[in-house]
C-alpha cells in the first residue's frame, strides 16, 4: 500500500511517540504577526524562555497596518501592537519584515513570494489561513496563541494524526471560471465543517493545470470547509515557481531540493479516509449571498427558499442569514447591488489576481455608487504590478491603489464596510460584521469583484471578458 | 492553568450553529496584547445595540441566564478563525464549560490549552440540553474524571476525551515544560534533519 503526502510529511517530522499521547511533531517554519503573538512572548519572558529558533520563524505585520498613508498610525492601539512585534523580534532575534521593508505583505503571500515555504514543510501560524502555503505541498495549518508560544519555546507541536479526505478535481474549467469559484462550489455542495478533523489533498486534472497563485486559493480556503490543512503534491509548476526565490535553496542545493520534493507526491495507492470528486465542468463563477461561506450559489442562480430547507435548523440559519444581509428568499443574485469593492486578502491578492481583475476594469469605469479598493498582498506584488502598469489601469478606472496588508478582509485597520452596505470581496470569509459591524460581504473571485465594481451589482464577470477569453 | 474536576453550575441555552469566533470576539478587540479582560467584549455585535445598550432579546442578557459557566450551543461552535482571544473571552465572561454536536479543530484546541472544556455529545442529547435550559433554573454536573454530564432531572451521559488532554486538565500542566523534558530528543531530530 502506497503512501499519501500527508503520511510522508508526518513520518519525516516525527521527534517522538509514545502510548496515550499525540505525536510530537517537527515543526520547519514559523510564522508570526502581530495579532496572535504578542501574548505568547509575554509568556516567554515570564518564564525567561528563548525562541529556540529564530532562524526558523518569520514575522512581518500585516492585519492592522493602514493600507493608506503608512506615515501616519492613528489608531494607538493597534500601533502598540505593531511597536510591541517590533521589540519582540528584536528581544529574541526573530526576522521581521516590517512596516518599512520591501518584503512586508500578508503572511501568506510573503511566505511563497520568498520562498520560505516550500514542499515537505511543516508550517505553522496563528492564523487560520496558513492552509494557503498546502499549495506547495507542505503540512501547514493555523495555530491559538498558546500553540505560538509553544512553538517559538520548542520548534514543535503535540499532534493526534489526522483524517485524510482527497478531493479529486476532474475536467476541464470553463472559460472564465477560476480557483475561486472551484473553493466557493465545493464549499456550496460540501458545507462548512464537511472537513473538521481531516486533512484535504486537493488532486486531479483541474488542479495540475493550475499555476501557483491559483492552487493557493484553493488551499487557502480549506479552512473555511473546516480542515486546518489542504495540500496539493508538488509538481514542475510548484518547483519553477520556487527557483531563485530569495530563500529557496540554489543553484546544486536546489537540484537536490527538487528531488527530495519529487519523492514527496502522493502514491498511485495511496489510500484515504474519504473520496470526494468534483466535476469542474458543473462549476460556474460563484457568489456568497449569506453569513458563512457555504451559502454561495451560481451568479446566474437565485438565493434559496425557505421552503427548500431540509432542517429546521437550516431554515433557521437561512432567516438569520437574510435578515442580516438585507436579503429576499428567492431574490436573483444578479440583482443584489454592491457599494463596496475589495480587490485583496491572502484568497485573492496576487499579481496574477490583480492582471484578471485589471482586464475586466481596462477602459471602463467604476460605477458611480461604488467605492473600489485594490489591496495588493504585498509591496513586492505592488511593485511588480507597477511595473506592468497595472496600477494605472485600476486608478484610471476609480479604483482606490492601496498599500499592502489584510485591509478590509477583517477590517482591522481603517478599511471598513458601512453597516448595512453591501460589498463584492475577493476575501475568504463572509461572516456577520466581518467587514465591519453590519457589513454584508459576497465572496467572488477577483473578475466577478471587478465587473461588479463597473455595474454596481453583481453580474456575471464572463460578460465583460473579451471574446477571445471567453470563447 | 488551574486543574479541572468536576463542576455543578447554571447551564444556558444558545440555540445557534455555526457560531464563528468572529461573532465570539469581534476583530475590533484583538489589538489588545494581554490575555485578561476579554469577557466584557464577548459576542459584542450581538450583545450590545448600536447605541451601546444592551441588547435585551440576545441569550446572554436575559436575567434568567446569569451567573452561567456552561453554554450549550449547536454544531460547528468556534469555526473560523483561529483567534484564541474567543476562549479568552468565554472565560473571562465566566464560561468553563461549552457543549456542543460539534466544535470547530483550532478553536477546540485553544479551549483545552486554557482550561475551558469543550464536551461534544450527539446530536439529540444535545438538543435534550438545549430545550432544559430553555427552562432556567437549570443545573448541569460535569464530572471530568469520569466523563460525566448529569442533570437533577434524571438525564445522565458520558462524554469522551482524548486522554491526553484530560490528564493535562485535571492536573493543570504547562504542556511547554513538558515538551522541554524532551529537549534531548528534539536535539537529536535537529541534528539529523541538518
Amino acid at each position: 500500500m502506497g503512501k499519501s503526502i500527508i503520511e510522508k510529511i508526518w513520518e519525516r517530522h516525527l521527534v517522538h511517540q509514545e502510548d496515550g499521547k499525540p505525536d510530537l511533531l517537527y515543526i520547519d517554519l514559523h510564522l508570526v504577526h502581530e495579532v496572535t503573538s504578542p501574548q505568547a512572548f509575554s509568556g516567554l519572558r515570564v518564564k525567561n524562555r528563548k525562541v529556540r529558533r529564530p532562524d526558523r520563524t518569520f514575522a512581518t505585520m500585516d492585519h492592522n497596518i493602514p493600507t493608506d498613508n503608512r506615515n501616519v498610525i492613528n489608531d494607538k492601539v493597534a500601533l502598540n501592537q505593531m511597536t510591541t512585534l517590533e521589540k519582540n523580534c528584536r528581544d529574541f532575534e526573530v526576522p521581521l519584515a516590517g512596516i518599512d521593508s520591501p518584503d512586508q505583505g500578508i503572511v501568506h503571500v510573503i511566505g511563497p513570494e520568498l520562498g520560505l515555504t516550500q514542499p515537505g514543510m511543516t508550517i505553522v501560524c496563528g492564523d487560520s489561513h496558513t492552509s494557503t502555503h498546502g499549495a506547495f505541498g507542505s503540512l501547514a495549518f493555523g495555530i491559538g496563541t498558546s500553540e505560538v508560544e509553544h512553538v517559538l519555546a520548542t520548534q514543535t507541536l503535540w499532534r493526534t494524526k489526522p483524517k485524510t479526505l482527497k478531493i479529486d478535481i476532474k475536467g476541464e474549467r470553463q472559460k472564465g471560471v477560476s480557483a475561486k469559484d472551484i473553493i466557493l462550489y465545493i464549499l456550496a455542495n460540501y458545507g462548512f465543517d464537511f472537513g473538521t478533523g481531516y486533512v484535504i489533498e486537493y488532486s486531479g486534472e483541474a488542479i495540475r493545470e493550475m499555476t501557483m497563485e491559483e492552487r493557493m486559493t484553493i488551499c487557502n480556503m480549506s479552512i473555511e470547509g473546516g480542515a486546518r490543512a489542504g495540500l496539493i503534491s508538488p509538481d514542475e509548476t510548484t518547483f519553477s515557481y520556487l527557483e531563485n526565490r530569495k530563500y529557496a535553496p540554489k543553484d546544486e542545493a536546489f537540484n537536490t531540493a527538487v528531488e527530495d520534493w519529487r519523492a514527496l507526491a502522493s502514491d498511485e495507492d495511496a489510500a484515504y479516509d474519504r473520496v470526494i470528486s468534483i466535476d469542474t465542468n458543473d462549476v460556474a463563477p460563484m457568489v456568497s449571498w449569506g453569513t458563512n461561506p457555504a451559502m454561495t450559489s451560481k451568479v446566474h442562480e437565485s438565493i434559496p427558499k425557505l421552503a427548500d430547507c431540509e432542517t429546521e435548523i437550516d431554515k433557521k440559519s437561512l432567516e438569520r442569514a437574510l435578515t442580516y444581509m438585507g436579503l429576499q428568499e428567492g431574490q436573483k443574485i444578479e440583482d443584489i447591488e454592491i457599494q463596496h469593492v475589495f480587490i485583496g486578502s491572502c484568497t485573492n491578492s496576487r499579481l496574477e489576481d490583480l492582471r484578471q481583475a485589471a482586464d475586466i476594469v481596462k477602459g471602463r469605469q467604476v460605477h458611480p455608487n461604488v467605492r473600489a479598493l485594490v489591496v495588493p498582498g504585498s509591496q513586492q506584488v505592488k511593485w511588480q504590478a507597477e511595473q506592468e502598469g497595472i496600477d494605472l489601469i485600476f486608478k484610471e478606472a476609480g479604483f482606490q491603489w492601496r498599500e499592502s496588508g489584510c485591509s478590509m478582509c477583517l477590517s482591522m485597520n481603517n478599511d471598513i464596510v458601512p453597516s448595512g452596505e453591501h460589498c463584492a470581496s475577493t476575501s475568504n470569509r463572509n461572516f456577520e460584521g466581518r467587514q465591519g459591524s453590519g457589513a454584508r460581504t459576497h465572496l467572488v473571485s477577483p473578475t466577478m469583484a471587478a465587473a461588479a465594481a463597473i455595474h454596481g451589482h453583481i453580474v456575471d464577470a464572463r460578460k465583460l471578458m473579451a471574446a477571445e477569453t471567453v470563447q | 492553568m488551574s486543574g479541572f474536576k468536576t463542576l455543578m453550575a447554571k447551564a444556558i441555552a444558545f440555540d445557534r450553529a455555526n457560531v464563528d469566533t468572529d461573532q465570539i470576539i469581534p476583530k475590533q478587540f484583538l489589538k489588545r496584547i494581554e490575555k485578561t479582560g476579554f469577557g466584557k467584549f464577548l459576542f459584542n455585535d450581538w450583545r450590545y445595540q448600536a447605541d451601546g445598550n444592551l441588547n435585551p432579546d440576545f441569550e446572554l442578557n436575559k436575567e434568567e441566564n446569569q451567573q452561567a459557566a456552561i453554554l450549550i450551543a449547536n454544531e460547528n461552535f468556534g469555526c473560523g478563525s483561529s483567534r484564541e482571544h474567543a476562549p479568552w473571552a468565554l472565560m473571562d465572561y465566566g464560561f468553563k464549560v461549552i457543549i456542543a454536536p460539534t466544535f470547530a479543530d483550532i478553536f477546540h484546541q485553544n479551549c483545552l490549552k486554557n482550561g475551558l472544556l469543550p464536551i461534544a455529545l450527539p446530536k439529540d442529547q444535545v438538543r435534550y440540553l438545549l430545550d432544559s435550559a430553555k427552562v432556567q433554573p437549570y443545573q448541569l454536573t460535569i464530572d471530568l474524571a469520569e466523563e460525566k454530564v448529569t442533570d437533577n432531572k434524571g438525564f445522565s451521559t458520558e462524554f469522551t476525551i482524548d486522554q491526553y488532554w484530560k490528564s493535562m486538565l485535571v492536573n493543570g500542566w504547562d504542556e511547554i515544560e513538558i515538551t522541554m523534558q524532551l529537549d534531548d530528543k528534539i536535539t537529536e531530530y535537529e541534528y539529523a534533519i541538518r
